[in-house]
């Protein structure tokens, strides 16, 4: 028996592998299939962000709340958001998550306590507040988590939320993914501190910076601001330092970027590569089990696709129906 | 047991009621308590105008004061609502949409069918609505046509005590997001209100005074006005029906149509600005579905295209009148006098 020196079991390594995986694939194949002309407007692809949304939500269940963004998908799927009805919302089929009517910057499963992709920048924060507010009212020890990026982070919604989860001390998380670009204005321009966790400070909240590309980076520091909100501790800020590899949108050609930049990210800080060799380095997890998952997920992925592109079209009648709960 | 209250008094009843009901019932705002934190006393304003004034020493902690942060407030009504409670919020002035409209118009209203069915979102959001307090161009609009052009919310406006209480309970029991208009200048205005609870359905229109010669449509507190008109053209023999909408949206259509069918005229008064307005949607929709019952075109009454301005002189302009509306339904049955 190998001795297991990371802070989760073998079978919950392989789970957060799994869940990585399935965005990378997801992603991935996204970016191949809407070049294809099939997929209807905007695709913001979450590749290379993998570790974050896996460290963070392996910490949580359905009683807890996340409110996402337009780059929204990798944190539906690691919420537990059904892969399939994800597919065939993106391809605005009647089989989709929200029946074709929300799109890829939309998609929400509220049983699942996934509140929304959200195509407003920042907007994700007060209504998580909202959600911490529930929780609170209802004493269930949920917790909500915001997830926004480093050009939403200078939206008024989420300052204006970090102060008043501050003193409601709300259950509530605010968690910067930083991948440098806001659309294609870098971060250094765009944001006048050096680190969230100074701004966090600004509002009273602790704050943590992690490299987002180590999923135990980001495991081990989620946990202890979601055992602590869970508690009655109250808000804090997880700055996750990471990297998009794609562009902004899909057809983003990212002459902004420095040359070489992706094809370095992709070889350097993969968050994938990087959980697979530690893991199997340690030998907690062997290579024949990665490659596994990797063949288990890519079945999943085609079998997503294809079954998205045969799903059938929403009728016309749905275009009228859902705008009230009763009239 | 009907006693009269005020028109500020059934909203703060209407609240304390649903509050008795609904555990999940909490309400949230900016001064809506008045004095948190504060050395004095806890509850010494209970809202701006004191309309929730006494609320907090019955329900405690299920109301909450607010930082002055529209966005943050507003949405975490949103958000709460989305995950299980039924939160009033409190705007204060309709006027402050401006600061968190996106919470408003691409959250709440969306959820339902950008979810494809699966949320709902039973958030009230209660704020003060028109002229006639001196409060000048950023606390005085009649904004309710803004709100109507957006599906996905409803809009309610009530005129009287009886209508606020009974439009109020139904906002709060409704699983759609409402934006609950109260006219500033009706807080202190009182009729007949029955003690117990009772919810007014949306879409029901009220005849306040029947007629035969031509229908006047409202809303709010040019109700009044147009009451006052109708007395004055009795005098003169005319007999003016007053529809009062109530909702904005949904709105009653049908009473407005039967009316203008068996008058043959349409005056609509509107406290808005006059483009794509509540006057302007109810002319067009009878032009359109009772045009052969129309026996003249029919007319707008609206505040000007301008701001609300300050001095009394011109912000007295500014409101439709008794005279202006008048002045409208002579318009309606010149053709007919000159006949």
């Amino acid at each position: 028996m190998t001795n297991n020196p990371f802070p989760l079991s073998r079978d919950q390594l392989l789970a957060a592998y799994r869940t990585m995986r399935t965005i990378r694939d997801f992603e991935e194949r996204l970016h191949v299939e809407f070049a294809k002309g099939d997929i209807p407007g905007f695709v913001h692809l979450y590749a290379g962000e993998e570790a974050c949304a896996a460290g963070i939500m392996m910490h949580l269940t359905d009683i807890d709340r996340i409110a996402s963004t337009h780059r929204g998908h990798g944190h539906c799927i690691a919420k537990g958001v059904d892969v399939h009805e994800m597919m065939g919302e993106i391809y605005g089929k009647s089989t989709g998550a929200c029946r074709g009517k929300g799109g890829s910057m939309h998609i929400a499963d509220l049983s699942k306590g996934m509140m929304g992709a959200n195509g407003i920048l920042g907007a994700g924060a007060p209504l998580i507040c909202g959600a911490g507010l529930a929780a609170k009212f209802r004493g269930d020890g949920g917790v909500g988590i915001t997830f926004f990026g480093d050009g939403a982070s200078n939206q008024g919604t989420v300052l204006e939320s970090m102060n008043l989860a501050a003193i409601w001390n709300l259950p509530v998380i605010f968690v910067v993914e930083n991948n440098g670009y806001a659309e294609s204005t870098s971060v250094e321009y765009a944001t006048a501190v050096d680190s969230y966790v100074d701004r966090a400070a600004g509002f009273g909240l602790p704050g943590v910076t992690v490299d987002g590309t180590d999923f135990f980076a980001v495991y081990e520091a989620a946990g202890e601001i979601v055992r602590r909100a869970r508690e009655g501790g109250g808000p804090a800020l997880l700055e996750c330092k990471t990297v998009r590899f794609f562009g902004h949108f899909e057809g983003d050609a990212q002459t902004y970027k420095a040359k070489g930049e992706n094809d370095f990210n992709r070889a350097n800080r993969d968050c994938l590569k990087i959980f697979a060799s530690r893991v199997t380095a340690a030998g907690v997890v062997s290579e024949a089990e990665i490659a596994l998952v990797d063949r288990e997920v890519a079945s999943l992925i085609d079998a997503a696709v294809e079954s998205a592109k045969g799903a059938p079209l929403p009728t016309p009648r749905e275009l009228l129906t859902d705008v009230y709960v009763a009239y | 047991m009907a006693r009269k209250i005020s028109y500020k008094q059934a909203i703060n009843e209407a609240l304390d009621l649903e509050m008795r009901r609904d555990p999940t019932v909490i309400v949230l705002g900016e001064d809506i308590v008045g004095g948190a934190g504060a050395p004095g006393e806890i509850d010494a304003w209970g809202g701006v105008l004191g309309v929730t004034k006494g609320l907090h020493a019955k329900h405690g902690n299920r109301l909450m004061d607010t930082p002055l942060s529209e966005s943050a407030y507003i949405g975490a009504a949103i958000g709460a609502a989305a995950c299980g409670m039924r939160p009033v919020a409190e705007l204060m002035f309709l006027d402050f949409m401006g600061v968190c409209f996106d919470q408003i118009l691409n959250q709440a209203a969306k959820f339902k069918y950008m979810f494809g069915g699966k949320a709902k979102t039973p958030v009230v959001i209660r704020a003060m609505v028109g002229a006639g307090f001196r409060a000048a161009a950023q606390h005085s609009q009649m904004l309710t046509p803004m709100f109507t052009h957006v599906p996905g919310l409803k809009v309610v406006c009530p005129s009287n005590a009886y209508d606020a209480k009974g439009l109020l309970i139904q906002s709060i029991r409704d699983d759609d997001p409402v934006i609950f208009c109260e006219h500033k200048a009706l807080y202190g205005a009182e009729c007949d209100v029955p003690e117990e609870s009772y919810a007014i359905p949306f879409a029901e229109a009220n005849i306040v005074r029947e007629g035969k010669d031509v229908t006047i449509v409202s809303y709010g507190l040019t109700v009044h006005r147009a009451l006052d008109a109708a007395e004055k053209l009795a005098k003169s023999g005319v007999q003016a029906e007053v529809i009062d909408l109530r909702t904005l949206s949904p709105i009653d259509w049908d009473t407005v149509v039967e009316s203008v069918e068996n008058t043959g005229r349409l005056v609509v008064v509107d406290e808005a600005n006059p483009r794509c307005s509540i006057a302007s949607d109810v002319a067009s929709y009878v032009a359109q579905n009772a045009f052969g019952a129309l026996k003249a075109a029919p007319q707008m009454v609206t505040a000007p295209h301008t701001p609300v301005p300050f001095s009394p002189v011109l912000e007295d302009l500014y409101i439709p009148s008794a005279d202006a509306i008048a002045a409208a339904v002579n318009k309606t049955t010149a053709r007919a006098l000159a006949a």
